[in-house]
């Protein structure tokens, strides 16, 4: 089976958050990049699906040059081979829409035959949850999201996906397709110091955004990002932390009653 | 004459609290544009369920019948609900976010070559391009705005508990039936019967305290720590995703719009950001205590008494605290 993952790199959670003069990003001066979470879980399915099947995993994202450290550890952890849609500075990607980067990721795979496209349910930074799914439409191709377990049958594959308030759902459908992965299902392996190294001689093809030519013509444009308005009636309890511990254990014994 | 059309959702035989959201900011934007509301519905003309309309009454109600949309599929819904926004032409079209809509909306909107403006928390009336849709960004650390250039029909979904829905009100209101063509061999996706993980063995529900765990807690081996603190107080532990994720602590301890909805008398939450998929299920409890280092976390919004530090240190003098109460 020939298995590609878009993985896209995000700021980590713990990133400082402060408005760049643009006012459409935060400053990315000083912010560390991670793997998004939900990419995480969608390659360790296709490497468990190429493990038991055999085939082959290739990674895709699409950003600046930083984003080769996240294809590396990719690689690192068992991809086969790359292919990074390289834009030229931070801000030649944020022009795009969802469907501009969907048709980005489109036009780099299309002679690909890939029978299984995977992508994170969501990024942890636009947090937009569609660009899996626009890419299916893209691509002719049917779609399932929120996936949790992929299994491979004799006509395509079974699926399992995740409803609300804990309920569950089996899926079949035929390859080629695209799922868009929920994290959780299993536990993520780490890169050992034989994949870190051969990760080094693996093939990263490099294409960029302007050589795929897509339209970046957005029908969404972002004019302005803000701090949200603080409408919070907290009581922040202060002082050292066996003070704001004593204050927080009154409230709980006097005004909450709850011991 | 154009309108804004709004898609909603049944479940159990009734339409959903979210639907009715969505409905309220649809007449919201409605309002600032003096469009018509349209509603449409899978369903059968004759379906009581049609007569239950809360809110403002809306101009038209599509029922949209069809044997192949008795069970969702998002091939069947994306060219069903195409069909209907051809018919009807609308300016806008309104979602509630769930799960069901993220799954083919955005899928639809590309149909017209659109993109479906997710999970919106506000409308706001912009100065000569057209709605502002508002939406969070960076897990909620962020607010950012949006608005659609392009020409045809705008997408939105709305995300829960961002509007208010309305009280019912009488007025006009037309059923029509509309009978999308589909044919079964465009459905490539064979849904199977939704069903519930197997059974459960802690009932975060009857505990009246909750301590509740997430990121910030950093290692598994971390655990005893939040441990003590809900035995100190009689809590049962619960956590965020990540957590659970991670395989710490079993699912059924999950709290959030994947796992449990609770409403405790007192939900602690420790080294939880306060991520939206977290908050709609605890913002329901009676009093929030949250302890995050970060004093800009989202979780401080909905807190009643919160603590800025490090829950290393806090924790255990919490854990102290109440020892020495309880005696
Ligand atoms: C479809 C979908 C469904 C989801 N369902 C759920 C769900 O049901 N439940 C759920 O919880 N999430 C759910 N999520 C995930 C959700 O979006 C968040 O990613 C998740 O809630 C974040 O968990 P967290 O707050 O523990 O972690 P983070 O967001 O990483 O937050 C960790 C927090 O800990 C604080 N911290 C770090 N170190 C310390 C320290 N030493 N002392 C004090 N504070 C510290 C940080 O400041 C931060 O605020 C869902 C997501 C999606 C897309
Ligand atoms: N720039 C990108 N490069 C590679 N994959 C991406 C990119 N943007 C989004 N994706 C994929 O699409 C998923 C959903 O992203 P989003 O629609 O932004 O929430 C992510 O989890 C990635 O798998």
């Amino acid at each position: 089976m020939k298995i590609i993952v878009a993985i896209k790199q995000v700021p980590e959670r713990d990133a400082r958050i402060r408005i760049d003069a643009s006012g459409k990003w935060i400053d990315l001066n000083d912010v560390e990049f991670s793997m998004n979470e939900s990419d995480a879980y969608a390659l360790e399915e296709a490497l468990q699906l190429k493990e038991a099947h055999g085939g082959e995993v290739v990674v895709l994202s699409a950003g600046p040059e930083r984003v080769g450290k996240t294809i590396r550890e990719a690689l690192a952890k068992g991809a086969d081979r790359a292919i990074h849609i390289q834009s030229a500075s931070e801000t030649e990607l944020s022009a795009f829409d969802a469907l501009g980067v969907a048709s980005l990721l489109a036009a780099a795979i299309k002679d690909e035959q890939a029978d299984l496209i995977l992508t994170g349910l969501q990024s942890d930074d636009l947090g937009l949850g569609q660009t899996g799914v626009i890419l299916a439409e893209l691509l002719g191709l049917p779609h399932a999201t929120l996936i949790l377990k992929i299994e491979k049958t004799d006509t395509g594959l079974k699926v399992l996906r995740e409803l609300e308030d804990g309920w569950f759902q089996h899926l079949e459908l035929p390859l080629p397709a695209v799922l868009t992965i929920q994290s959780g299902n299993s536990k993520l392996r780490y890169a050992t110091l034989m994949g870190i190294k051969k990760a080094k001689t693996k093939e990263v093809k490099t294409v960029s955004v302007t050589d795929l030519a897509a339209n970046s013509e957005p029908v969404v444009a972002l004019e302005a990002v803000k701090l949200p308005h603080k409408q919070r009636t907290t009581q922040i309890l202060g002082g050292t932390p066996a003070e704001a511990a004593a204050a927080l254990v009154e409230k709980l014994q006097f005004e909450v009653r709850a011991i | 004459m154009s309108s804004v059309l709004v898609f909603l959702e049944a479940k159990n035989n009734e339409i959903t609290r979210l639907s009715w959201e969505a409905m309220a900011a649809a007449h919201t934007l409605a309002a600032s544009l003096s469009l018509p509301v349209d509603v449409a519905l899978v369903a059968a003309a004759d379906n009581p369920i049609l007569k239950t309309l809360q809110g403002k009454a809306p101009r038209t109600v599509y029922a949209i019948d069809h044997a192949l949309l008795h069970a969702y599929t998002a091939d069947g819904y994306t060219t069903a609900y195409a069909q209907l926004i051809e018919h009807a032409k609308p300016a806008y079209v309104v979602f509630p976010h769930t799960y069901q809509v993220r799954d083919f909306a955005p899928r639809l909107a590309t149909r017209f070559k659109q993109v479906l403006i997710s999970d919106v928390t506000g409308i706001e009336s912009g100065s000569g391009t057209g709605p502002i849709f508002v939406r969070q960004l960076l897990q909620g650390k962020l607010n950012a705005e949006y608005h659609a250039s392009g020409e045809g029909p705008s997408f939105v979904s709305i995300q829960a508990g961002a509007f208010r829905a309305d009280e019912p009100q009488a007025g006009d209101t037309t059923i029509q039936p509309f009978h999308p063509t589909l044919e079964a061999s465009e459905i490539r996706v064979q849904p199977g019967e939704p069903f519930r993980a197997s059974a459960q063995t802690v009932d975060l529900n009857s505990a009246s305290i909750l301590v509740s765990v997430g990121r910030g807690i950093k290692e598994e081996a971390n655990l005893p720590i939040v441990q003590e603190l809900a035995s100190a107080l009689g809590a049962e532990l619960a956590a965020s995703r990540p957590i659970c994720d991670a395989g710490w602590l079993p699912m059924e301890r999950q709290v959030g719009s994947s796992g449990q909805t609770v409403a405790p008398k007192v939900y602690l939450a420790v080294g939880i950001s306060g991520a939206i998929q977290h908050l709609v299920g605890m913002k329901g409890s009676q009093c929030i205590v949250a302890i995050n280092k970060d004093e800009n976390a989202p979780i401080f919004e909905v807190a009643d008494y919160g603590i800025v530090g490090d829950l290393f240190e806090v924790v255990p003098a919490l854990t102290a605290a109440i020892r020495k109460v309880k005696g």
